[in-house]
């Protein structure tokens, strides 16, 4: 007989049955198209498509926006870590909210805010044009945007950990003689090494395939200002579907890795993540 | 003891360094640049921001934008609740790798998941092909927005009732079984008002990040306007036109939208959480 506090065996299957075709079927299914779309006119078509100029430019770019993204946001995210978990003071829980805000803005409305700034008619745009200096339709913009929506990962990956952890180490370093800096690297940093691992995973992933804001700041000037997701755009818009998807398969073994390494963390270093990550 | 606290918690240097970074940091990139959104279109003025608004083109890009948000949300309520259900109750082969696939959307670039979609969908794709000949049209139409807002805000909701479940007392569902509860009304009426609150957490999520995505519907949509444009892809029109006045008054429409609807679920989570902590 079946305990009571469980359901009967078909009950079990059938809605096993239910999840897995869903899943199969609205998850797997599309990435699952994206490879053999891409591969559909066989491997050497497939190598061209990446090597072609505008889509090696597309991929360098993409890498260069990474580069400098994820490294201030990773900046940020350890200032902003310390100074919320290890201090107390008025205006933290605003802060914390305000740290998220960009995850509750439209892609596209984050990009529009830099145009009303950077743009011809922004506030900043005549003495940008003075000065001869581009924002707008040039990389910096792109950087910005990318920064803009990638901006919370790192830090509310650091924040709730590093409050869980309070300050006991970094006060007992620091009544050894150890300073400050010592502390922070020494104490602090490899007690959050693997949550930071895991904040700038999710951050890089985010940055290599922002499309919304970037698509706004971008100009879209082929060779020049075009990102992988854009890149991807131009080429499906012109009906070069295999090219689009040669590209868009090399974004969708970045996510791949991505929740590869994301698992791998989850699983053996889950309690050095903070709790939300833990399951 | 207050007192040596106080003067522990002075010890740690830093406060001015980090606190003065962050505020700077977040000032220059989020807060300046949104606060520019809103002065720029108090700019314009009640009036010129109304006539925009409430043009015919730009309600119906509102009112897909938001509605299919809301029915994607809802296909994720019901669907992530039952694979939540599923990862966390049952054993069957593969499930660790069920668990870690739950997380593509947040992990594929918008951009792919778009086009994906679309050659799925599409009259010839693998699902279309199936799905035309009954008269169902996904691709090119509104119920392609609802799928690709289904898609992208799966996690949400599977992500907050998963630890909910894991964590939900046995004991509750034992005490009501012995006396006399049959499965089902257990689960109804005990398990269910523990997860709700999550669910609807997860249903907020889905519906906010939907309600704003670009990338993923811009492909599957057919941008048709008054028919299937959303308001994201509107915002772009008018920015290509160099229309700034008419692309801000759209985006601050959203930004008050979505935030009414999110001060509502959130009322609605704690009116859930307080009833199922006065039936408890």
């Amino acid at each position: 007989m079946r305990p009571a506090t469980s359901e009967s065996r078909w009950v079990q299957w059938l809605l096993i049955g239910i999840a897995l075709v869903f899943l199969l079927g609205f998850l797997l299914l599309p990435l699952i198209a994206v490879f053999t779309e891409a591969l559909r006119s066989g491997w050497v078509a497939y190598k061209g498509a990446i090597l072609e100029h505008d889509a090696w430019a597309a991929i360098k770019l993409t890498l260069l926006t990474a580069a400098i993204a994820v490294p201030a946001n990773l900046l940020f995210g350890l200032a902003a870590a310390w100074a919320i978990a290890k201090f107390e003071f008025r205006g933290k829980t605003l802060l914390i909210s305000l740290i998220d805000l960009p995850f509750s803005v439209s892609p596209v409305v984050s990009g529009l805010v830099y145009v009303l700034i950077f743009g011809r008619q922004g506030w900043a745009g005549p003495w940008l044009m003075d000065h001869d200096i581009k924002v707008l339709f040039a990389v910096p913009g792109i950087v910005l945007a990318t920064v803009f929506v990638t901006f919370p990962f790192v830090a509310r990956e650091l924040i709730p950990l590093m409050q869980e952890q309070g300050t006991d180490y970094e006060q007992a370093a620091l009544s050894l003689g150890a300073g400050g800096w010592q502390t922070f690297w020494r104490v602090t940093l490899p007690s959050v090494k693997w949550a930071l691992l895991y904040g700038v995973l999710l951050c890089n992933a985010r940055a290599m395939g922002e499309f919304g804001a970037v698509s706004v700041v971008s100009g879209h000037i082929r060779g020049r200002t075009d990102t992988m997701p854009l890149h991807i755009e131009i080429l499906y818009n012109e009906y070069q579907f295999a090219g689009a998807f040669a590209v868009a398969s090399l974004l969708a073994l970045l996510a791949l890795l991505t929740l590869t390494v994301k698992s791998y963390l989850e699983w053996r270093h889950g309690d050095e993540l903070s709790a939300t990550r833990r399951h | 003891m207050p007192d040596s606290s106080a003067r522990r918690r002075a010890a740690i240097p830093g406060f001015g360094l980090t606190l003065g970074f962050t505020l700077t940091y977040l000032s220059l990139i989020v807060l300046i640049p949104l606060a520019g959104l809103f002065f720029k279109s108090a700019g314009l003025g009640w009036a010129g921001f109304w006539r925009v608004v409430t043009s015919p083109r730009a309600l119906a890009a509102l009112r897909l934008s938001f509605g299919a948000a809301l029915a994607g949300a809802f296909i994720n309520a019901i669907f992530g609740t039952l694979v939540a259900w599923v990862l966390v109750r049952y054993r069957f082969p593969a499930r660790r790798l069920f668990d870690a696939i739950i997380d593509l959307p947040f992990a594929l670039p918008t951009a792919v998941a778009g086009i994906a979609l679309t050659s799925l969908y599409a009259a010839n794709g693998w699902l279309g092909r199936f799905l035309e000949p009954h008269g169902i049209k996904v691709a090119f139409t509104p119920l392609g927005v609802v799928v690709a807002c289904a898609f992208i805000g799966l996690p949400f909701v599977v992500r907050t009732v998963q630890p909910l479940l894991e964590e939900a007392e046995r004991e509750l569902e034992e005490a009501a079984a012995s006396l006399g509860a049959s499965r089902l009304q257990t689960v109804l009426r005990v398990l269910l008002p523990t997860v709700l609150p999550g669910v609807l957490t997860g249903f907020a999520l889905a519906f906010a990040r939907a309600a704003g995505e670009y990338g993923s519907i811009i492909f599957i949509a057919g941008n048709r306007p008054l028919v299937s444009e959303i308001a994201p892809l509107l915002i772009v029109i008018k920015l290509e036109e160099y229309d700034y006045a008419g692309a801000t008054s759209v985006a601050v429409a959203m930004l008050v939208l979505s935030l009414l609807l999110l001060v509502i679920i959130n009322g609605l989570q704690a009116w859930a959480g307080g009833r199922h902590r006065r039936a408890a």
